[in-house]
């Protein structure tokens, strides 16, 4: 009762040690990551207004990303007619082929995987340059210049990552509607009109905006971790490297556990 | 002008800097010299205001650079330049966006003008003609020197340089060096200088301080540095390996680790 912390030295004692020590590494980690993001955002409107450099990010990151979400939006709409085809068959329920295509695609499969094709082109590049300008001391040059590189270099990409996730989650939809009409109809011949009246009938506005919510919770996701982890990079090449397999790692993470969250709220 | 009060800095528990009291001449060129991990770039970090104390004070005029605002920070910024030890050049532009950068985001001027400037600052650091060249098209020297251009851009009144002689050949050395001394005299601005660079150093200073393991050592005049009785400054000035200042970090027997002994004992 002498007020002395009394610390006993056994496996328990440290288990329990180590794990709380993480917890705390994880929280102050979040604790930073929000501090730089919202003081990011904060800048705003700000002057000098970003404009000019989110709508350059706008076209760097979303326009330079359009391929490779067509061509995954193409091959993921192919697969799940071909899948949902031979399902269905079973039953005799080719004709739902159509609004189970449509449905998987804008409420689940086009958010996520778009989302995770962003993380590894737009978010790697993101945490790579950023994290290449801490190594160059080009983020303190910027300082040194009375720019604020929270200002100039966070906030456009964050914003930027944000609009375009949505705008391309859209075009990974339509390809992929497209691309699952191809192979139901054209291919594996079901009736067109039994494919698209399905798809129309059984697609309500509300998954639509499910969608989009979670496409721009995820782009907002990917723009948060990618610039943190590129701006508290290491200064070294390796730190550089591991900053951005981080951001693809905790940027994938994040968009499985944040789609389950957001999935459960929408149902 | 600017003065340190009971600087200190430390590095978990190494102090890097520790209760340094420095205060810079105005319109004259400061030289901080001093071996490896003595301090002086971490005391020309914390005088910029790009890093923050553990303890002490940074005064820029009537301002503690350690506890001012970020707002009033950026202002007095503007009237700061810095010369990075490797130039911090920004990649993605050409050497004369590079140089018009801070014009660009501080002044409204015309672009006319603002070229006019770029061209009057190339020409003062001799490479006018050279605007359409990228970064990497540069060598080290001609970096250094577009780096030189761009912290003068806005006729600052302070101007760190961090190195700016390191991995130049002598030729480019030697121009950097007197570049650093005639634009000082001619501009009439306060230049602080860290450089491992004795001769250089010596030859240009109005104003020298000499730091060992975080503590100022030394002060005065290139001359009463050379004739400096003190055994640890003449050491340094002469190069010499044996003296006060250990070659050797080690801090174990070398004979104990060829033996692959462990605290005296035999393993």
């Amino acid at each position: 009762m002498s007020g002395e912390l009394v610390v006993t030295d056994n496996w328990f004692m440290r288990v329990v040690g180590k794990l709380g020590r993480n917890v705390l590494g994880i929280v102050s980690w979040l604790g930073d990551m929000a501090s730089i993001t919202t003081s990011s955002l904060a800048l705003i409107f700000a002057s000098p207004w970003q404009g000019k450099h989110i709508v350059l990010q706008l076209y760097a990151l979303g326009v330079g990303s359009f391929i490779i979400i067509a061509i995954t939006g193409a091959f993921t709409g192919m697969v799940l007619s071909l899948q949902g085809y031979y399902t269905l068959a079973k039953f005799g329920s080719e004709s739902l082929l159509g609004s189970a295509v449509a449905l998987s695609i804008i409420r689940e499969l086009g958010p996520v995987l778009g989302a995770l094709m962003l993380v590894g082109r737009a978010g790697s590049s993101i945490t790579a340059e950023i994290g290449i300008m801490r190594v160059t001391e080009q983020l303190d040059a910027l300082q040194m210049m009375a720019v604020n590189p929270r200002a100039r270099i966070v906030l456009p990409r964050i914003v930027a990552i944000t609009i375009a996730t949505p705008l391309l989650v859209s075009m990974f939809d339509i390809i992929g509607l497209g691309a699952g009409y191809v192979v139901g109809v054209e291919m594996l011949g079901v009736n067109a009109g039994a494919f698209t009246g399905e798809m129309v009938a059984k697609i309500l506005p509300e998954d639509l905006y499910a969608g989009w919510v979670k496409a721009v919770v995820f782009g907002f996701l990917v723009g948060s971790v990618c610039t943190y982890m590129g701006y508290r990079a290491v200064p070294t090449t390796e730190g550089v490297a591991k900053a951005t397999t981080q951001a693809v790692v905790i940027g994938s993470v994040g968009i499985l556990m944040m789609d389950y969250i957001l999935t459960s709220f929408f149902l | 002008m600017i003065r340190s009060e009971k600087l200190t800095r430390c590095f978990g528990d190494v102090a890097a800097l520790d209760q340094t009291d420095v205060s810079i001449r105005e319109h004259a060129i400061t030289v901080i010299m001093g071996g490896s991990g003595s301090g002086k770039t971490t005391l020309l970090r914390l005088l910029s205001a790009l890093d923050t104390p553990t303890s002490g004070s940074v005064w820029f005029d009537g301002d503690d650079l350690a506890q001012v605002s970020s707002k009033r920070l950026y202002e007095l910024r503007a009237r700061m330049g810095m010369v990075f030890q490797y130039s911090a050049l920004l990649n993605s532009l050409n050497v004369y966006d590079n140089v018009a950068f801070p014009l660009h985001e501080h002044t409204k001027l015309d672009e006319s003008v603002i070229r006019t400037v770029v061209s009057m600052k190339l020409e003062q650091v001799g490479l006018r003609g050279f605007e359409h060249l990228m970064p990497s098209e540069l060598s080290g020297g001609m970096a250094k020197r577009v780096a030189f251009a761009r912290a003068l851009a806005m006729d600052p009144e302070v101007v760190f340089f961090d190195e700016p002689t390191s991995g130049l050949d002598p030729i480019s050395a030697g121009v950097v060096t007197t570049l650093i001394h005639d634009l000082t005299q001619k501009t009439k601005m306060t230049s602080i200088v860290v450089t491992h660079d004795v001769q250089a150093g010596l030859a240009i200073a109005d104003h020298v301080i000499l730091l060992w393991q975080g503590k100022v050592i030394a002060e005065g005049t290139a001359d009463e540095i050379r004739q400096s009785t003190d055994e640890r400054v003449s050491q340094f000035i002469e190069g010499r390996p044996d003296g006060p200042i250990p070659f050797s970090r080690s801090t174990t027997p070398y004979i104990d680790d060829l033996l692959h002994n462990s605290g005296g004992v035999n393993s």
